[in-house]
């Protein structure tokens, strides 16, 4: 299966894993696309809650958008093979992207508090059902980031091309769902 | 002749030698590593060719069950009085027989059972996966040049998730309560609601369940068709040179990976409705007399997020059928296929305008009609590019001496299928004719030709086409023929007096019509209708028959390029091997069309242009 990869006919081109992974993120987008769509059509037709986003979700934010940094530093970390670097940033980023989900949780628990509870308005469940997709994205980062951990600290040290490879592939998932909370965040934040 | 085809082949595979590209693939591979046993050579493949037969006949037997189902319903529906009680041994339940006469009646909720099943497996399981799955994967690989998938692992996984869908589906037949009955689209609150009907419990769940495996597996081999034509094209294989196969499955997967997830979010939305109490689509509903507390919510948000992916899923469909259309009748013409260029804009207008044109499907669901003006011009401007390939399509048949064989005579087929139902649909796309038309047999006739019929000629003209590059052998010339025409006149007599139905008002949908005055006059139509369907339906086995027959017993290929083709999926072995070629890969010196150019009839593309000769474009 690798080697059905190597086939390079002398053009310098992006990847092959790397251009799918791209293509799947745009395909991913659409399904944000489609829920905030679905958000503004319902909103125009009227019957809806007004009320602000928790504060939380401000704190978040930053987390994320800090443990997508944290991670591109362990990147360069890795590739000046400074090795400690490399591996304390690396659990930084998972400590952070963890932190983000509890943040997340504690924003659904705000909202509740605040008198939005789940099903009360389509104005309320559509935060929750768009958080919540996000949420579960996250967590598949998480996985992949943990399987990052895995080789990290499984394997001896050393920076080879698959490798390199590999941690190009999960920083770019995990921008993603940074980048996708991003839009989230101030797609909610500006379309009350 | 035999020393004649010798020497060709031999010049063919020394031109690849001087010319082609080493990857070294043979050096690292050590034979081949996925024969290793039974289970891994034909069931968990990784090799796109076996992935492509597996996609084909899973394909096949869906097309077999959903065909079959529609036969059921046209039994009710043209000889409501006769009885079905001879279908108890198959159906069980759903047959109800009346104690005292002895007559048998199909259920009226397993009626609206049978027309769900069958959109839903025809549309997605057949003419998505077994249309665009089979030949993505036979040939994308194969024509660019490329020693496979560029992840060989996801399209496993593609095929798999296909198949995991389809074993959902299929048991959501056998449930109690029977399969999902609310139509193929879905609408809420028939799917939203459990209670709404049989169909709408259990049958619902797995219904959603089933297509949300279907997406997974769609988006799984759409990632891998873009990545592939983008990245593994060999030497000399520039976008320009592509055969317009390639080109229709590069943009369907386009369309496919934009739209899809469209879908899923609309049933996401869906699935929180049905299970949490949330209200996206649900508002003030009454069941039973009693009031359901689900408010604020709105049907027509579904619709909007369904036909999202709905519209551009049409020509998911049709595009992989035009793409083969266009290769099989430049071949069998022996002319170069009729404005490229423009074929290739076309594909490109088409996937656009797929993607703002959804509305035309709800003009009578309550769209403000200032609205409905936008989607009426976008839908009537797809005519364009349509158009454009049609002509071009005429265009390569004029004067060319054509080749008449079971491939060809289903790519003209495919024309002719295109045309009539192409046309009706300038008729639907009118919001004001739409008034009239709209959930008639009208609107039946025309999606049937225009994506049904069509797509599956399509289909046909590519498995017979490429069935010697798939098995090695060809299938039965007779049989096919009489299969091509036995269908085009079946087809036609099934779908062209549905036109005069619908204009006349007869309703889709309905479970029998002879309580309304005004459609007893129908009564013979239906009938006939009917019997056109049972006999189509069994032109269709015999293609199952003669697909089946000559995987192992078929005229043998004996050279590698039967159809003197220029494409390079000629060039590789009659037996396949892993990787494809032998050897190097073939390097693409010229444009894949270069029929009776300078006096030869054809010339591959692996051929490099002669001193004297000019390059086409």
């Amino acid at each position: 299966m690798e080697l059905t990869l190597k086939q390079n006919t002398g053009r310098s081109k992006i990847h092959p894993h790397k251009l799918a992974l791209w293509v799947g993120c745009a395909s991913l987008m659409m399904m944000f696309a489609a829920l905030t769509s679905a958000y503004i059509v319902r909103q125009s037709a009227g019957n809806w809650l007004e009320f602000t986003l928790p504060e939380v979700f401000k704190y978040s934010t930053a987390t994320i958008i800090l443990s997508s940094v944290v991670l591109h530093a362990s990147y360069i970390a890795f590739k000046r093979e400074n090795e400690v670097g490399y591996k304390g940033l690396l659990v930084l980023a998972v400590i952070l992207g963890l932190a983000f989900l509890g943040l997340q949780y504690q924003g659904w628990i705000q909202l509740m508090e605040n008198g939005v509870p789940f099903t009360l308005n389509p104005s309320g469940d559509f935060v929750y059902v768009i958080s919540w997709l996000h949420a579960a994205h996250v967590v598949g980062g998480i996985a992949i980031l943990a399987v990052a951990m895995i080789h990290a600290f499984g394997l001896p040290f050393r920076v080879s091309p698959k490798r390199k490879l590999r941690f190009e592939l999960s920083l770019t998932y995990w921008h993603f769902v940074d980048a996708l909370w991003v839009y989230v965040f101030f797609f909610l934040t500006l379309y009350r | 002749m035999a020393h004649a085809t010798t020497t060709v082949q031999d010049q063919e595979t020394k031109l690849i030698e001087e010319l082609g590209y080493d990857d070294h693939f043979h050096e690292h591979e050590h034979g081949d590593k996925y024969k290793s046993n039974f289970i891994t050579k034909y069931i968990f493949s990784q090799d796109h060719k076996i992935i492509a037969r597996q996609f084909l006949i899973t394909g096949i037997i869906w097309a077999i069950i959903g065909a079959a189902m529609s036969v059921i319903f046209r039994l009710q529906l043209g000889f409501p009085d006769e009885s079905l009680a001879w279908l108890q041994p198959l159906l069980g339940k759903w047959i109800e027989i009346d104690a005292a006469t002895g007559v048998g009646k199909l259920s009226q909720e397993f009626y609206y059972a049978l027309v769900t099943m069958h959109g839903t497996i025809i549309v997605f399981f057949v003419l998505t996966a077994g249309l665009s799955g089979t030949f993505s994967n036979l040939l994308i690989p194969f024509q660019i040049g490329a020693r496979d998938m560029a992840s060989p692992f996801l399209n496993m996984l593609s095929y798999w998730f296909f198949f995991l869908a389809g074993v959902v589906m299929f048991f959501s037949l056998f449930l109690s309560t029977g399969p999902f009955a609310g139509g193929w689209v879905a609408y809420p609150p028939l799917s939203a609601l459990p209670q709404a009907s049989d169909g709408s419990g259990a049958g619902m769940t797995l219904w959603l369940i089933s297509l949300t495996l279907f997406v997974v597996s769609v988006g799984l081999g759409g990632i891998n068709y873009i990545t592939t034509v983008l990245n593994l094209r060999t030497k000399g294989m520039n976008m320009w040179r592509m055969p317009l196969t390639v080109w229709a499955f590069f943009i369907t997967a386009i369309i496919a990976l934009l739209s899809f997830p469209v879908l899923v979010s609309g049933f996401l939305l869906l699935m929180f409705d049905r299970g949490l109490g949330t209200s996206f689509y649900l508002n003030e509903i009454f069941i039973g007399g009693q009031a359901l507390d689900h408010i604020g919510g709105s049907p027509i948000l579904y619709q909007h997020l369904f036909w999202f992916l709905g519209h551009p899923e049409v020509y998911i469909i049709i595009l992989p059928a035009m793409g083969l259309v266009s290769e099989v009748l430049s071949t069998h013409c022996r002319k170069p296929i009729f404005g490229y260029k423009a074929m290739v804009y076309s594909i490109l207008a088409i996937a656009f305008l797929s993607f703002i044109v959804w509305a035309h499907h709800m003009f009578m669901a309550g769209v403000n009609p200032f609205i409905s003006n936008f989607f009426v011009i976008f839908t009537l401007i797809i005519a364009v590019p349509s158009a454009v390939k049609v002509f071009n399509w005429i265009s390569t048949m004029y004067k060319a001496n054509i080749r008449y064989n079971s491939a060809s005579l289903f790519a003209i087929g495919f024309v002719s299928m295109f045309i009539s139902g192409g046309l009706t649909g300038i008729f639907l796309g009118n919001s004001a004719i739409d008034i009239q038309m709209h959930d008639t047999y009208f609107v039946v006739a025309h999606f049937h030709i225009v994506m049904g019929v069509a797509a599956f000629f399509g289909m046909f003209a590519g498995i017979y086409h490429w069935f010697p590059k798939m098995y090695g052998r060809f299938m039965n010339e007779t049989l096919g023929r009489i299969h091509f025409w036995g269908t085009l006149i079946g087809a036609y007599a099934i779908f062209w007096p549905m036109h005069y139905l619908g204009m006349a008002g007869v309703p889709r949908r309905y479970y029998r019509f002879d309580s309304f005055e005004y459609l007893r006059p129908f009564e013979d139509m239906n009938q006939f209708i009917t019997i056109a369907a049972i006999i189509t339906f069994g032109l269709q086995i015999l293609f199952v028959v003669n697909f089946f027959y000559s995987i192992w017993k078929g005229k043998k290929m004996t050279t590698k390029n039967p159809w003197g083709a220029t494409t390079i999926e000629w060039t590789t072995p009659i037996e396949p091997i892993h990787g494809n070629w032998p050897g190097k890969l073939p390097a693409v010196q010229r444009w894949p069309y270069d029929y009776g150019k300078d006096g030869r009839e054809f010339i591959p593309q692996i051929e490099p242009i002669g001193p004297n000769e000019t390059e086409v474009h």
